[in-house]
């Protein structure tokens, strides 16, 4: 990266944690996400462990509960979450040609928060043991709990999913304001589209939640009695706050999938997304439509036949909008020319494997066969085809597509090809199997089966494909360290690709575009391509590039709550006081301490465009 | 070449098969075998959507494969592909078809949905009425007309339409039986007290596994019941013989004496005993011991000296007996036995 001298660089451990640079957090955010997906498929390998044979007693009652809870909230939360973030900061603002994202303090800040409610969370283990409630920690049963196990879950969801809320808005603020010149919003590429939305859904979701775990928190911290029926409390408002965010949440994680699977299909294609127009209003749509459904969650809780067929119908509804998605991409590759490097096989196991993902999830809007559905190993089934073969297969497909922009060195395809072929085949043995053990009579969350009911035979293939997507997961660790090595460095448009992220050198400067490039069309390095420029037009002369400085505060702030967490666990105010005490003085600081950011002269960007570093 | 390819077809043929082979489960257990009315239809909803869905798999996954060959890169071609911006007729079709779809599912979907609790009222004279609470870990069962109480075990005369009200007496349960009916959760609170119904079918002497569907806690897995359905006869016999049946006079009078010092101010024989724990009412005709245990005298013994072993975070205490005491309360209960 180039140098300046005009400005003071930190380096090693303490740029990382004062950066304010979107693609340094992006990098944060995929090593803490990935890190998180580590933990959470392992306690995902223990559960298979246990049910790999019948009445088995290796993780048993309450340990398994924790498993289950653990492997559930980190996944989603932790795991899933900062992965799409991590993506969204790397490649976003590059998409739109934009310097940085809006805030870049706050994005920090957004990072650091999550980072430390993730360990807040996870450190539970070691202190009394983890949350045992599952992740949708339904009253009473989260409520009665006596351990600190929930409480854990309560406070560090809470610090975690204010950073999230935090980032949400920020790109939110960032592709309404920061767009290069002719970047209008009908030529973003689908990912940025795909990330607006859901950034605009976790603006609308993430408040209900946070109200949501107040009132579990008042409940545990303060003995309120908000879901507590024997003093006027209803057990029921828990399951509706927590499904009128869980199922956007649903949105949230799958829509930036469907955005990467976008990218990677035209790329990879050599064409143009077909239907580009009705892409995103599909997106749009389903967004939309993701906050009308929840209570199909909730079909057996007993809201009456009225209720059940509302929101029946409205789930179908968004099936629709998902088609269009589906033939949309199938009509992409249609007359393209097909490369099938690793990223493009993860785009093209994510279509079929979403496909039957969502038509079982036709099948669970039903509400009258739902009832047989519910909460039954269908249901597991089913959301693991959504969010494994959905989900993780398109996180996969874009850490593939972009890890030469985000790291500058290239995965080996080969290790990359058996990393994909064990991690498929793996996800289908696991997840198969389980339609049929849920309608054969296996309910969800039990840590044991007895012999003799026919439920032997499937769980254990069940299992044996897990070790296969573990092993999977293994191939890619290896394949990240080889790329360390110099020689598989990238170059800037390894895919000839189409949107504005392969147009910089690589390592991308820290200023991005050394000028702000001019739009002309969709797909902004195609059209280039195509006039014959192959390169970007400038919108502006050479100048002076305005950067905000790094600072130590968000991670001073996320201490304080982190602190502050520990505190209202323990129920030890002055623990609690001294950690929001903490935030007040890093809130102070910042609102004292003037912080102009640094100027690159223009000398220094001209030396870079020469050199070939801009 | 292609003749292996020809049998590399017929083996992931016959693999196929043999999954579907592998057949639908637990006769006692499973949805895909279902008995009486509501279970019966609930399975020809699945049947009916499984078709749609099958049919969209077909024509996607054909198109799809047909995509992938037909269209990859070739060596050596350097053209560049048509960039096509859209289809407004394809479009329009695959928004119109699935529209259609979803229509022809919608129907039976809202249809069934009202008629399984449009008739979740107090039963009429000919219809069995029931109450279940769910506990942690296990069931009890209340029939109101009758005035008994029992635990674990459902008896139910075959051939009935069964109104089931179900609440909690702790936190949220969910009351299934794949094999008679889909399920419905046990709120705790007089407000949110459900009400479903199913039909028993026509089977007699069959024991049906009912299990609880939502996370409860340690030992959630095993909070199973069974649903025992009887010919009607039998049924009134059964009621008859509940209901005049008392833990006094047992041939047992040791074991009696130690269940009355010790277990009966949680648990019910005949008229006497308190209801925080499961009636034993009949206790020596029950399918388990705990509802999860093979029914003999030794996992007695085991449950009663040590039920967190058995059942981990049950409430059930460990009481303090002597190995005699055991033995003498575990003959006393698997003694009582309806006539």
């Amino acid at each position: 990266m180039a140098t300046h001298e005009s400005h003071k660089k930190r380096s090693g451990l303490m740029d990382w944690l004062t950066t304010v640079d979107h693609k340094k957090i992006g990098i944060l955010y995929l090593l803490a996400g990935g890190f998180f997906f580590l933990i959470g498929g392992l306690e995902a390998i223990l559960m298979r462990i246990q049910l790999m044979e019948p009445d088995s007693k290796i993780f048993t009652g309450e340990l398994y509960n924790q498993l289950l809870t653990m492997h559930g909230t980190t996944m989603i939360f932790l795991a899933a979450m900062p992965i799409i973030f991590g993506f969204m900061n790397a490649i976003l603002p590059l998409q739109i040609g934009a310097r940085d994202v809006a805030f870049p303090y706050v994005n920090a800040v957004g990072f650091w928060l999550f980072f430390f409610g993730g360990l807040l969370l996870n450190l539970s283990w070691f202190l009394g043991g983890a949350p045992e409630a599952g992740w949708t920690a339904y009253a009473p049963l989260s409520t009665v709990a006596e351990d600190t196990g929930v409480d854990f879950y309560v406070l560090g969801l809470q610090i975690a999913g204010a950073g999230t809320l935090a980032g949400g808005i920020n790109f939110l603020v960032t592709v309404i304001n920061m767009r290069a010149p002719g970047m209008t919003f009908m030529r973003m590429p689908l990912f940025t589209w795909a990330s607006f939305v859901t950034s605009g859904l976790i603006l609308f979701a993430f408040p209900a939640l946070t109200v949501g775990f107040f009132l579990l928190m008042f409940e545990r911290v303060f003995d309120a009695n908000f879901f507590n029926p024997d003093m006027g409390g209803n057990v029921l408002i828990w399951e509706h706050i927590f499904w009128i965010f869980g199922h956007p949440e649903v949105y949230i994680l799958i829509l930036p999938a469907f955005g990467i699977i976008s990218e990677v299909v035209s790329t990879f294609s050599s064409k143009r997304l077909f239907g580009y127009s009705a892409m995103v209003f599909a997106t749009v749509l389903i967004g939309f439509l993701g906050f009308m459904v929840w209570v199909h969650h909730m079909f057996t809780v007993g809201l009456g036949p009225v209720a059940n067929s509302i929101f029946a119908v409205a789930t179908m509804a968004i099936a629709i909008p998902t088609g269009v998605k589906i033939f949309n991409w199938i009509f992409t590759m249609w007359g393209g020319q097909i490369r099938f490097t690793t990223a493009m096989l993860f785009a093209v196991g994510f279509i079929p494997t979403f496909v039957m993902g969502g038509v079982t999830g036709v099948m669970l809007s039903v509400p009258a066969a739902d009832y047989q559905y519910h909460d039954s190993y269908f249901v597991v089934a089913h959301f693991h085809y959504v969010i494994v073969g959905g989900l993780i297969l398109g996180l996969f497909s874009g850490l593939y597509y972009w890890y030469p922009r985000m790291f500058n060195r290239v995965l080996n395809e080969t290790l990359g090809k058996i990393n994909f072929w064990l991690f498929f085949i793996g996800f289908h043995l696991t997840f198969f199997p389980q339609h049929w053990l849920g309608l054969m009579g296996m309910p969800r969350r039990v840590y044991t089966y007895m012999s003799g009911q026919q439920l032997d035979g499937s769980n254990f293939v069940s299992t044996i494909g897990a070790i296969l997507m573990g092993l999977g997961t293994i191939v890619l660790l290896i394949n990240i360290v080889i790329s360390a090595s110099a020689k598989h460095a990238a170059t800037k448009d390894p895919w000839d690709g189409r949107t504005l992220e392969w147009a910089m050198p690589v390592p991308t400067p820290e200023y991005n575009f050394a000028q702000t490039p001019l739009v002309r069309g969709l797909d902004p390095l195609y059209v280039e391509k195509t006039a014959g420029n192959g390169e970007m037009t400038p919108a502006e002369p050479v100048g002076e590039i305005h950067m905000p400085n790094g600072s130590i505060l968000p991670f001073f702030l996320s201490l304080g709550m982190f602190v502050a967490g520990f505190g209202f666990i323990y129920a030890n105010w002055i623990v609690a006081i001294v950690g929001l005490g903490g935030v007040l003085v890093t809130m102070f600081l910042r609102s004292v301490i003037d912080d102009h950011g640094y100027h690159i002269h223009k000398k220094e960007v001209e030396a870079d465009i020469k050199g070939g570093r801009a | 070449m292609k003749k292996w390819l020809q049998k590399g077809r017929m083996v992931s043929l016959f693999a196929m098969l043999a999954l579907l082979l592998m057949g639908c489960g637990d006769p006692t257990l499973s949805a895909l075998i279902p008995q009486g009315e509501v279970a019966d239809k609930q399975f020809q909803l699945m049947l009916i959507s499984i078709s749609i869905m099958i049919l969209v798999l077909v024509v996607v996954f054909v198109l799809y494969a047909f995509v992938l060959l037909k269209f990859r890169k070739r060596k050596g071609d350097t053209s560049t592909p048509k960039q096509v911006e859209g289809n407004h007729m394809l479009e329009l079709l695959w928004t119109v078809i699935p529209i259609l779809l979803l229509i022809i599912l919608a129907v039976p979907t809202v249809m069934r949905t009202f008629e399984f609790s449009a008739d979740a009222k107090p039963a009429s004279k000919n219809e069995l009425s029931i109450k279940v609470t769910g506990h942690q870990y296990w069931w009890e069962f209340e029939y109101p007309k009758e005035e008994l109480i029992t635990s674990q075990e459902l008896v139910l005369p075959a051939d009935t339409k069964v109104h089931v009200e179900l609440s909690s007496a702790d936190v949220i349960h969910s009351f299934w039986i794949p094999s008679l009916a889909g399920k419905t959760d046990t709120n705790p609170g007089d407000k949110n007290k459900n009400f479903m119904w199913f039909d028993t079918g026509s089977e007699t002497d069959v024991v049906y596994k009912g299990k609880c569907a939502e996370l409860c806690g340690a030992s959630h897995a095993l909070m199973d019941f069974k649903v025992r359905v009887v010919s009607k006869e039998d049924y009134k016999n059964w009621v008859a013989s509940f209901k005049a049946a008392d833990g006094k006079s047992s041939a047992n009078a040791n074991g009696q004496q130690v269940f009355e010092k010790n277990c009966i101010s949680c648990h019910a024989v005949g008229q006497e005993g308190g209801n925080t724990g499961p009636s034993l009412n009949g206790f020596g005709d029950k399918d388990r011991v705990a509802g999860i245990l093979e029914h003999n005298k030794e996992n007695l013994k085991k449950w009663i000296k040590d039920p967190q072993e058995v059942k981990p975070g049950n409430n059930m205490p460990k009481v303090n007996l002597s190995d005699e005491e055991i033995d003498a309360v575990s003959d006393y209960l698997l003694d009582l036995k309806l006539k």
